[in-house]
C-alpha cells in the first residue's frame, strides 16, 4: 500500500499530518536469528498506529528499535525528517520519544508523584550546584514542572494516590502511572507496549479512553502493541501486522481485517 | 493528638516540597537546631564530646555519604573506610603544604579530592552490579589503605608512619591539635554536618535525586525516561565520596588528631558505616542520623549499664556489643530493610489517626 503524505482529517475530526517516524528497510539480527526482516513502516503525526501479530513476531523488537534499545544492523530510522544515527535510549528520550513497558517498569520505591516527576527529567535543566542550594532557580524549576505533572495527574485521575509509593498500588493503577510518567515527558511520539495486558474489561475501557483522550487533547502521536483485536480495531487509524519478523499487512483496520495473509497468520493455514 | 498531619493543608507546591511538611516536625527541627547550636556547646565536656557527640556527628556525615550511594542510587560500596582515608590524607597533605590557608577550605578540598577518587573507583559500576560491585569497591578499600601505608610521601616521610594534625584555628579558636576545647571540636563538626545534611536533602529531593533513585529501582526504565546512567552513577559516587571525604578529614583532624591508616580506616570502618545506614534506613537522610546515633550510643550505653551498673567484666560487655550489633543487622535486614527511619514513618502513619482510628 502506498501512503499518501498529504494531511487529512479523520471522520472523528482529528488531523493526521505528515510522516513523523519513518523506518526504512529495518533488519535486526540476534546472532543468526533475524527478529526483524527488512521492514519498512511509518508513523504519521497525530495518528494512533497499532502493531499487531502473533507471539514472537518481532513487535516488541520493533518498539525497542524505535526507542533505541537495539540498533538495527540494516536500515534507517528517520525521525521528524532527519536520519537518526545509532543512539542510546536516554538520547532517544531527549528527542521526544517516550514509552511504557509490557511488564510494568516503574520505580517501585518512589511515590507516584516522584515517578511522574522523573518523566519530566528531559525538561529540567538546573545543574547540580543550583540543586544543592535549592533556593532560587532549582526550586522554581521544580514548581513549574510540578504544575505540568499535576495536570497529567488530574488528567489520568490518579490524584488520590500521588503520595503513595508505587510498590503498594494494584496492577491497573500501576499501568496508569506508567502512562502518566511517559506523558509527563510531553513526547512527540508515545510508544505503548501492550497497555492493556492483564486487565479486565472495565480497566481496558478506562485505558482505551485515556489513550484516545491523550491523542485528542495533547495531539500526541501514539504507536501501540496490543493483542486485544477489538481494542486495536476500535482505537487505531492504521495497523501494521507482523509475522515471523516480516510485515504481512499494513493499512486501515478494515483493510487489515480482510487481508488474506493476516487471516492465515492468525488462524493458521491449511497446507495441502 | 499533638502530632498530626490531618488539617495541615498545603496551598502551594512550594509548601508541599518543603523538607518538613508537617508543622510539628518543623517545630521539632528548629528546637533541635537551637539545642544543638546554643545549648550543647555550653554544657559539653571532654567525655561527652569524645565518647558521643563528635563521633556521632562525623559518622552521620559518612552515613549520609554512603546512603546517597547505596540507599539512593543502589550501588553497594564497601570502600567507605578507604574513601575516608583519602579525605584524611588529602586534608593532612593540604594542612602541611599550605599552613596559612583556613582548615575549613582544606576540609572542603579534601572532600573534592575524595570525590574525584570516588568517581574513578565508581567507573566499574557502569559494567557490574550488586555483589560484584561490592567486591570491586572492597578492592578500592584495600588498595587505598595499602597505598597510604606504602607510599611515604603521603605521611610526609615520618618515622612512625602516622599522620598528626597540626594546630589550626578557625576565627581565633583552635579546632585541631592537642589544645582544642571540646566545644570547638563539636561546633566545627556540627556546622559541617548541618551543611552536608542540607545539601544531601536538597539533592535527593530534586532532579538528580530522582535520577539516582530511578537507577536504583529500575535502570532500564530510567534510561528510557532520559537518565544518563553514566552520569547518574558517577555523580552518585562523586557526591557520596565528597561527604565521606569530609567525614574522613574531620575524623582525622578534629577527632583523633593522629592516625595510623590501617587502624583508623580499615575494613571495619566500611562495615560500621554500612551497618549505620542499614539500621538507620536506606534511602533516608533521617536514617543516617538515627543509625549513626544508634551505633555510637550502643557501646557507650552497654558500657554504662554493663560495667558501671551491673559490674560485669569489660571484655564481656564489648563482646556483647558485637553480638547485639550482629543480631540487629540480621533483624533489620529480614524484618525492616528500611530501618529505623521506616519504623518512624510507620509510627507517623499510626499517629495520623490516633487515638480514633475509625
Amino acid at each position: 500500500m502506498k501512503d499518501t503524505v498529504e494531511p487529512y482529517t479523520t471522520p472523528d475530526g482529528r488531523t493526521i499530518g505528515g510522516v513523523l517516524m519513518d523506518m526504512r528497510n529495518i533488519t535486526l539480527r540476534f546472532g543468526g536469528v533475524e527478529a526483524i526482516k527488512d521492514i519498512s513502516l511509518n508513523i504519521r503525526e497525530g495518528e494512533i498506529r497499532a502493531i499487531i501479530g502473533p507471539n514472537g513476531a518481532g513487535k516488541s523488537s520493533m518498539l525497542n528499535v524505535i526507542s533505541g534499545f537495539y540498533n538495527p544492523q540494516e536500515g534507517e530510522v528517520w525521525f521528524r525528517g532527519e536520519k537518526r544515527p545509532p543512539m542510546k535510549p536516554y538520547q532517544v528520550a531527549r528527542l521526544g520519544i517516550a514509552r511504557t513497558f509490557q511488564n510494568i517498569a516503574l520505580f517501585e520505591g518512589m511515590t507516584v508523584l516522584d515517578n511522574v516527576m522523573t518523566g519530566r527529567l528531559t525538561h529540567m535543566k538546573s545543574n547540580m550546584l543550583a540543586q544543592a542550594i535549592w533556593r532560587g532557580k532549582a526550586e522554581q524549576e521544580e514548581v513549574a514542572n510540578r504544575e505540568v505533572v499535576e495536570k497529567i495527574i488530574d488528567f489520568l485521575e490518579i490524584q488520590a494516590i500521588r503520595k503513595t509509593p508505587v510498590g503498594r498500588l494494584p496492577y491497573g493503577l500501576k499501568k496508569r502511572v506508567e502512562l502518566a510518567r511517559a506523558l509527563a515527558a510531553e513526547p512527540k511520539l508515545l510508544l505503548l507496549d501492550e497497555p492493556m495486558a492483564g486487565m479486565n474489561v472495565e480497566e481496558k475501557e478506562d485505558m482505551s479512553r485515556f489513550i484516545l483522550d491523550v491523542n485528542d487533547e495533547f495531539g500526541t502521536t501514539i504507536a501501540l502493541i496490543e493483542h486485544d483485536m477489538g481494542v486495536v480495531m476500535d482505537l487505531s487509524d492504521r495497523v501494521v501486522v507482523m509475522d515471523y519478523g516480516r510485515k504481512i499487512g499494513d493499512g486501515t483496520p478494515d483493510e487489515v481485517r480482510n487481508n488474506e495473509q493476516v487471516i492465515d497468520a492468525y488462524l493458521g493455514v491449511a497446507h495441502d | 493528638m499533638l502530632y498530626r498531619e490531618a488539617g495541615d493543608f498545603k496551598t502551594s507546591y512550594h509548601a508541599d516540597n518543603q523538607t518538613f511538611p508537617i508543622k510539628f516536625d518543623r517545630i521539632g527541627f528548629w528546637i533541635t537546631m537551637v539545642i544543638a547550636f546554643l545549648v550543647i556547646p555550653f554544657m559539653i565536656n571532654d567525655y561527652w564530646a569524645n565518647a558521643i557527640f563528635v563521633p556521632f556527628l562525623i559518622y552521620a556525615i559518612a552515613a549520609i555519604g554512603l546512603n546517597i550511594l547505596t540507599g539512593y542510587c543502589g550501588q553497594v560500596s564497601l570502600g567507605t573506610g578507604g574513601f575516608m582515608a583519602v579525605g584524611a590524607y588529602a586534608c593532612y597533605k593540604l594542612m602541611t603544604a599550605f599552613p596559612d590557608v583556613s582548615i575549613v577550605i582544606h576540609i572542603i578540598l579534601a572532600g573534592g579530592i575524595t570525590a574525584a577518587v570516588g568517581a574513578a573507583f565508581g567507573l566499574p559500576s557502569l559494567r557490574i552490579k550488586g555483589f560484584y560491585l561490592a567486591v570491586a569497591t572492597l578492592a578500592a578499600q584495600f588498595f587505598l589503605v595499602w597505598l597510604f601505608n606504602k607510599v611515604s610521601w603521603f605521611y610526609n616521610y615520618s618515622a612512625s608512619g602516622q599522620i598528626n594534625a597540626p594546630e589550626r584555628f578557625v576565627a581565633g579558636v583552635a579546632v585541631t591539635g592537642p589544645n582544642t576545647d571540646p566545644w570547638a571540636q563539636y561546633m566545627i563538626c556540627l556546622v559541617f554536618l548541618t551543611v552536608c545534611a542540607l545539601i544531601a536533602r536538597n539533592l535527593t529531593r530534586g532532579t538528580i535525586g530522582r535520577s539516582w533513585m530511578a537507577i536504583r529501582d529500575m535502570d532500564i526504565a530510567a534510561e528510557i525516561i532520559g537518565v544518563n546512567p553514566l552520569k547518574a552513577k558517577l555523580t552518585a559516587f562523586a557526591v557520596s565520596s565528597f561527604f565521606i571525604g569530609i567525614s574522613g578529614a574531620l575524623f582525622f583532624a578534629v577527632y583523633l588528631g593522629a592516625v595510623e591508616v590501617g587502624e583508623a580506616f580499615g575494613i571495619q570502618k566500611s562495615f560500621l558505616v554500612l551497618f549505620m545506614i542499614i539500621i538507620g534506613g536506606l534511602g533516608s537522610i533521617f536514617g543516617c542520623f538515627a543509625g549513626a546515633a544508634f551505633l555510637v550510643l550502643l557501646p557507650v550505653a552497654l558500657k554504662v549499664i554493663g560495667v558501671d551498673v551491673l559490674g560485669w567484666p569489660t571484655d564481656l560487655v564489648s563482646h556483647l556489643n558485637l553480638v547485639i550489633v550482629g543480631a540487629l543487622i540480621m533483624f533489620f535486614l529480614i524484618k525492616e530493610p528500611h530501618g529505623l527511619a521506616q519504623l518512624w514513618r510507620l509510627a507517623k502513619e499510626k499517629l495520623r489517626l490516633w487515638p480514633f482510628p475509625y
